[in-house]
């Protein structure tokens, strides 16, 4: 060995970090040009934004009483589609993870289906049930049940991939049929993951249920366009300070729930 | 009564698992079977109850073939095989109890036990815990257990399930030596008193001296030792093992 193979090694070159920040100001660039946004209409637009908020407060604190009933709905939409959501997540998930289910086919299949139902955003889908089935809160429902199932079975089926591979040995061991081996082995390791993702999904879906009304998909979301749409929004704001505060409520106990769970 | 007939296992890429294996194990045994780690104890401890499949030969239990059977078959010739683990299989999450009532759903339609055991069940599991002396352990998570009190909850399960046969794979490798004595003592015991045919992966050769009636040698799968304890001197064991025995290979005598 000669002296020259001896040497320290360099450091990596600086190079592909560079082409990395020109590329991203590059596309930074692009986008602002395309969507002609530009910093010169956010600040001229700054004493309408004053406007506005002069004109939402203060809020309507009368106009409470119109609004109760309908965030209860979209509460309600949320727990529906939510649990809609769970009960077919379960075998979708099972069906997804490839310790539960031999054949690359089967559970490539479930994951095509799960990564699909993700990719339609909810607004698409409740403008779509709204088409079918009319005004009212089943289109938002079943709208937020389908994203549920994509969202629940997704998180499901990557923690069964994780679950403690000994026990379910054991069933296989003492002779359990596949709904025993399933009901002894798995459903104890996973159930704490699964209730966990149910809640969070329900807190997406509070959310999401928040905005469906604006496709006519029910819920609060009506109110919002109606509010907007007559420009009275001290109403507007009436209803954005109790979405506001039921999402932080229902965030604040799920989250603990989450906690004590896992 | 255990049977193998001309066991061969190749694995896919090639290896050979086990090669040629033909052993039968009678009714009431107490067989250890030693080796290094890699001579094919574990597959063959596992072929017997077919969670390894094998590529050759064939296995029977009680004159029926394990290798043959499917489905609704192979689940009742399993019930009838308990198995112990090294890392005890246990749902840490679920209590003692539910662990050993995990033994008896070979008895019950799936339907059945989704809807809880019979009484029976139960007081059988119950039993199955006091005769390992962790009773009063029956209602706390499995988590909560030390690993000498989790394998004997392992073996109770074995015990619910009335199994004639126990499997025990490498069951003290992750306990201390005095737990190692007890659940060694257990096995033994349950050996004796209901004359259950049972068959223990050992890495310690004097812990097999000293609680086998039968010892088997394995070295890269095939049968190198069948004997009798009083056979299996240090010299025969220096053969199982290719070189002479090491002394982490003893588990010592100060410590029992």
């Amino acid at each position: 060995m000669n002296a020259q193979t001896k040497q320290l090694p360099k450091p990596p070159g600086k190079l592909k970090h560079a082409l990395t920040f020109v590329i991203v100001l590059f596309l930074l660039w692009g986008s602002a040009v395309q969507t002609e946004a530009s910093f010169g209409r956010l600040i001229s637009g700054i004493p309408n934004m004053w406007d506005l908020l002069k004109e939402m407060f203060p809020p309507n604190w009368a106009y409470f009483d119109n609004i109760v009933n309908p965030m209860l709905d979209t509460i309600r939409m949320a727990i529906a589609g939510t649990t809609i959501g769970a009960i077919f997540a379960i075998p979708l998930s099972i069906l997804a993870a490839n310790n539960m289910v031999r054949s690359p086919w089967v559970y490539q299949i479930a994951r095509f289906i799960l990564n699909l139902l993700r990719t339609i955003p909810d607004l698409l889908l409740a403008a779509i049930f709204v088409a079918i089935f009319g005004l009212g809160l089943i289109p938002g429902i079943l709208a937020l049940a389908v994203f549920s199932v994509g969202l629940i079975a997704k998180l499901t089926y990557e923690s069964l991939e994780t679950i403690d591979r000994g026990p379910l040995e054991a069933m296989t061991s003492v002779g359990a049929s596949k709904l025993q081996w399933i009901a002894f082995g798995v459903v104890p390791q996973i159930l704490p993951h699964f209730i966990s993702y149910v809640l969070y999904t329900f807190e997406i879906n509070v959310r999401a249920a928040a905005v469906l009304g604006l496709v006519g998909a029910g819920g609060i979301g009506l109110y919002y366009e109606k509010t907007l749409g007559f420009l009275e929004y001290d109403k507007t704001n009436s209803i954005i300070l109790l979405t506001l505060a039921v999402v932080l409520a229902i965030d604040y106990f799920s989250t603990k729930l989450r906690e004590k769970l896992l | 009564m255990i049977e193998l007939r001309n066991v061969s296992k190749t694995y896919p890429n090639g290896t050979k698992g086990l090669s040629n294996i033909n052993l039968t194990f009678e009714k009431g045994e107490f067989v250890v079977i030693v080796g290094l780690s890699g001579a094919g104890k574990s597959t063959l401890l596992r072929s017997i109850n077919r969670l390894h499949e094998i590529t050759e030969g064939e296995i029977r239990i009680d004159g029926k073939s394990i290798t043959a059977a499917k489905g609704a078959e192979l689940r009742r010739i399993r019930r009838d095989i308990g198995m112990v683990f090294q890392s005890f299989n246990l749902v840490k999450r679920s209590s003692v109890l539910r662990n050993v009532l995990a033994g008896r759903v070979g008895y019950h339609s799936g339907l059945r036990t989704l809807f809880g055991f019979p009484k029976a069940d139960i007081h059988l599991a119950l039993q199955a815990l006091d005769r390992v002396n962790i009773a009063e352990k029956a209602y706390i998570r499995a988590d909560q257990l030390s690993g000498g009190q989790q394998q004997r909850v392992a073996i109770a399960r074995v015990l619910a399930q009335e199994a004639k046969i126990i499997l025990a794979d490498e069951p003290v490798a992750s306990l201390d030596p005095l737990t190692t004595k007890q659940v060694m003592d257990d096995l033994k015991r349950i050996n004796q008193e209901l004359g259950i045919t049972t068959i223990v992966n050992l890495h310690y050769i004097d812990l097999a001296r000293e609680y086998a009636t039968r010892i088997v040698g394995l070295r890269a799968g095939e049968v190198v030792f069948d004997g009798p304890v009083s056979e299996a001197t240090d010299e025969r064991f220096a053969e199982i093992y290719g070189r002479p025995i090491q002394e982490d290979e003893l588990l010592g005598e100060k410590s029992l």
